[in-house]
């Protein structure tokens, strides 16, 4: 396995913006695996159009910035166009300065303030990354713009990181239902983190047998890294998720 | 915000997705600003079928850009791309960015704003759900 310099984030306010933790460094580890590589190499050749990679839910742009800066050893080539999504606006920022201060390689476009994918255009992304919040939690919090529609609720950014509702699922859902669109049709691949208590099995289960979206598209889904054995059980997973 | 990111996305609301009015966002009192990035012709040639270029252009003259030609340029074994063609379009995709202003949707004539080069395209309660899902709640 290739090792590559993990992006430096110094200057980055974690009282605001999540912190480089075990998930993100899962993400980059599995990212730049032998299997991903190999993988990623294949199905994104040097000579064929440029692929859209596309990170949801960027915090300080620790993965956005990884995959930019190592694009050539972990595509084979530095022509993929990279962009990027927080409903965080510090967020955007933070991954704007992070990525251009770890010497990017493949081209970073924009990070983007929105609600998950929603201001993409469908088939636009060839490969998406999030590392979600997945922390069960009663509730969701809400997102920035919703204060006084929802009677005066404060806006908690860190809480915005890791809350993420029963399960920890409602906003993984959401962007589940939503790669039918938002995955190019060929090519389109989506690599998720997802927890113990997320119930990981009956996600992928649900994926295979075409429950989320309104196609009903039956995915391939495996599981290609995991960490943090807990009593034998596996805390984090990263599932690969493609046509 | 770099010119080619706006070639990937339409308007948030749902229900203006499916309809052609709500790509491309227009764009309005745009602040541009040139940043300049290495020029790698095969880099663009490699972009160009990720282009709509129909779009392009009229966000192009949206910004004042009049110089892109009609068709979507291809390069064929006897006539390679036109090197200044490509210099144009990687000055407008890669190194113009505009730092303020307004994205329009020509559908529902949502704004979305830009400050400090990021467009912010959260929305308000009312618009953000499909209806199913607000009278589910
Ligand atoms: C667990 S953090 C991951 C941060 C970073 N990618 C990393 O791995 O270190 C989750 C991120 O998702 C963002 N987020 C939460 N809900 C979101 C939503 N609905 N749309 C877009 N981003 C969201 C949060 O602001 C936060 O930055
Ligand atoms: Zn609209």
């Amino acid at each position: 396995m290739p090792l590559l310099p993990t992006p430096d984030t110094s200057h980055v306010d974690y009282d605001q913006i999540y912190e480089p933790s075990e998930d993100s460094y899962l993400l980059l580890d599995t990212l730049s695996s032998d299997s991903e590589i190999s993988f990623l190499k294949e199905r994104f050749p040097t000579q064929n159009a440029v692929p859209i990679v596309l990170e949801v839910g960027t915090g300080s742009g620790v993965v956005l910035s990884f995959l930019t800066t190592n694009s050539s050893t972990i595509f084979g080539h530095d022509s993929v166009l990279t962009l990027g999504i927080d409903v965080s606006t510090p967020a955007n920022k933070a991954t704007n300065e992070t990525i251009s201060r770890n010497k990017p390689r493949g081209h970073y476009l924009d990070s983007l303030t929105a609600n998950l994918v929603s201001p993409l255009r469908d088939g636009t992304v060839d490969m998406l990354v999030f590392n979600p919040p997945y922390v069960p939690t009663s509730e969701l919090p809400i997102l920035p713009g919703e204060e006084d529609a929802e009677g005066g609720r404060k806006l908690d950014l860190l809480e915005l990181t890791y809350a993420g509702g029963p399960d920890g699922m409602l906003t993984t859902d959401r962007l589940l239902d939503s790669l039918e669109k938002v995955l190019s049709k060929d090519r389109g691949v989506a690599y998720i983190l997802l927890c113990a208590q997320n119930k990981p099995e009956a996600v992928a289960e649900r994926l295979r047998s075409g429950r989320y979206g309104e196609e009903g598209i039956r995915w391939q889904v495996e599981k290609v890294g995991s960490s943090g054995k807990k009593g034998g059980w596996e805390v984090l997973g990263i599932w690969r998720i493609w046509r | 915000m770099k010119i080619l990111t706006t070639n990937y996305i339409s308007c948030a609301v749902k229900a203006c997705k499916s309809t052609s009015l709500s790509f491309p966002l227009h764009f309005q009192d745009a602040v541009l600003v040139q940043e300049e990035v290495d020029f790698k012709p095969e880099f663009i040639t490699n972009i160009l079928p990720r282009i709509e270029w129909e779009a392009l252009k009229i966000t192009a003259v949206e910004l004042g850009f009049t110089t892109l030609p009609a068709q979507k340029p291809e390069a064929t074994e006897e006539a390679p791309l036109d090197p200044q063609v490509l210099k144009d379009l990687h000055t407008l995709l890669l190194e113009t960015q505009v730092t303020e202003g307004k994205l329009v949707c020509a559908n529902c004539k949502h704004v979305y704003n830009i400050h400090q080069g990021i467009a912010n395209f959260l929305l308000p309660n009312h618009l953000a759900l499909p209806l199913i899902m607000i009278t589910n709640f």
